[in-house]
């Protein structure tokens, strides 16, 4: 899990006034080996698109082939920003980007291949904030927002290559930008998607986020059924049942299954996001109370 | 903030979602420009996190990205605090091709083209 939020300096390939353009080739090798190394690159030329300043206090190293081989000395006018310029003309992209991970020295930085940004993203256009989605994910990856609103609050917490959330959630609101099927990578969600709904909402009254009939179960007869239906051993086999199909599906990775807690930790964890899923929605505007 | 739009390509390094041949040649072919551009090394990597630089981009006024699929793209920006401005376009390196983007990137109606480098 990454839990810093440093950032790495932000690189300009300057080929603006004052500075020789560079032959295309090397442009582009230099472009390419800094983006992938993780780097945040803009590249300036004289031409009026624009791009953006940074507001913060991170370094911005300037890189540009110049007269006499020798970088301007630079300095912000709001005196925020630390501009380093260095020359590099002749320099092949392997040492440029060893020049700029000198410049950024021990400062932390994430590196494409060591970490996948996997997490889900929500999109607030399609949510109906059911919280289904809370009361389903044992990993604590969502929570809700000061105005009881659906939040992703601890993504680093998300198992990689898991997008089982989105096949709960009656919208078909969440998705995974690194996975590769739509409409889960963000695709548009089409008819046939979302008439899947019927299979999800089974699924997810299976694994224990059936919120709404929990909310409107009001009758005690009703009630006592439902806690009988519920004991917390049949709750948990049916949630490991229904996580195996979902793996025998492909539709989520063995090792989110390996790595599950306790069976008593799960019990404790579905007891208390669905505790604050029903609170929540139990706070919006129109609710109604549960007894 | 200026009514020339900001362009941003977002290199999805950290996963190889995003077909390589495609996002080689967008980015080739805006080096090739004489553009001034942005590049991110990935977007959801930024989002994760909540990097500043997202508002940053994101007070640019108006932007042409070259990413994903735009649902996936706003609410990146969205869940990072920084909401994409009205009118952002966002080109999809998943599913149009590296012609159909550069064509969009490098529209000139609104771009001051002046320089054409090497
Ligand atoms: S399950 Fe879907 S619709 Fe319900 S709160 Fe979560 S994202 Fe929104
Ligand atoms: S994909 Fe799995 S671990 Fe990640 S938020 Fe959804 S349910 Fe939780």
């Amino acid at each position: 899990m990454i839990t810093h939020t440093a950032r790495p300096l932000k690189v300009v390939l300057y080929e603006g006034k004052g500075a020789i353009p560079l032959p295309a080739e090397a442009r582009l090798k230099v472009m390419t080996a800094l983006l992938d190394k993780g780097y945040a690159v803009a590249r300036v030329t004289t031409s009026g698109s624009q791009t953006s300043a940074p507001q913060d206090d991170h370094t911005l190293l300037l890189l540009g082939s110049f007269p006499e081989r020798q970088a301007p000395a630079l300095e912000d006018v709001t005196g925020r920003i630390q501009i380093e310029a260095r020359d590099i003309t002749d320099l092949d992209a392997e040492s440029i980007v060893a020049l700029v991970d000198k410049t950024r020295g021990q400062k932390p930085m994430n590196e494409p291949g060591k970490w996948k940004p996997w997490f889900p993203v929500i999109d607030y256009s399609r949510c109906t904030n059911c919280m289904q989605c809370l009361s389903f994910c044992l990993f604590d990856v969502y929570g809700v927002s000061e105005e009881n609103k659906i939040q992703v609050q601890n993504n680093d917490n998300c198992k990689t290559n898991c997008p089982a959330c989105s096949r709960v959630c009656p919208e078909v609101a969440i998705m995974f930008p690194k996975y590769q099927a739509g409409p889960i990578n963000g695709d548009e969600v089409s008819a046939t998607d979302h008439g899947r709904e019927k299979m999800k909402v089974d699924i997810s009254s299976l694994l224990g986020g059936d919120i709404y009939s929990a909310l409107k179960d009001r009758s005690a007869a009703a009630k006592s059924r439902f806690s009988k239906e519920r004991s917390p051993d049949k709750a948990l086999d049916e949630r490991k049942k229904c996580l195996t199909k979902l793996v025998s599906d492909g539709f989520i990775p063995m090792d989110v299954l390996a790595s599950l807690p306790s069976p008593d930790e799960i019990l404790r964890k579905s007891e208390i996001a669905k505790a604050r899923a029903a609170a929540a929605l139990a706070a919006q505007p129109g609710a109604q109370p549960a007894n | 903030m200026s009514d020339t739009p900001t362009l941003l390509y977002c290199r999805c390094a950290y996963a190889q979602v995003v077909p390589s041949g495609v996002k080689n040649a967008v980015l080739q072919q805006l080096c090739d420009s004489g553009a001034s551009f942005e590049t991110v090394s990935d977007l959801c990597e930024m989002t994760a996190h909540r990097d500043p630089r997202l508002q940053e981009l994101a007070r640019c006024g108006r932007l042409r990205i070259a990413a994903c699929y735009p649902r996936a793209v706003t609410g990146l920006f969205q869940q990072a605090g920084a909401p994409l401005p009205e009118g952002t376009e966002i080109l999809n390196m998943r599913s149009l091709t590296a012609e159909e983007i550069t064509r969009q990137m490098l529209r000139t109606e609104d771009l001051a083209m002046t320089a054409e480098p090497a």
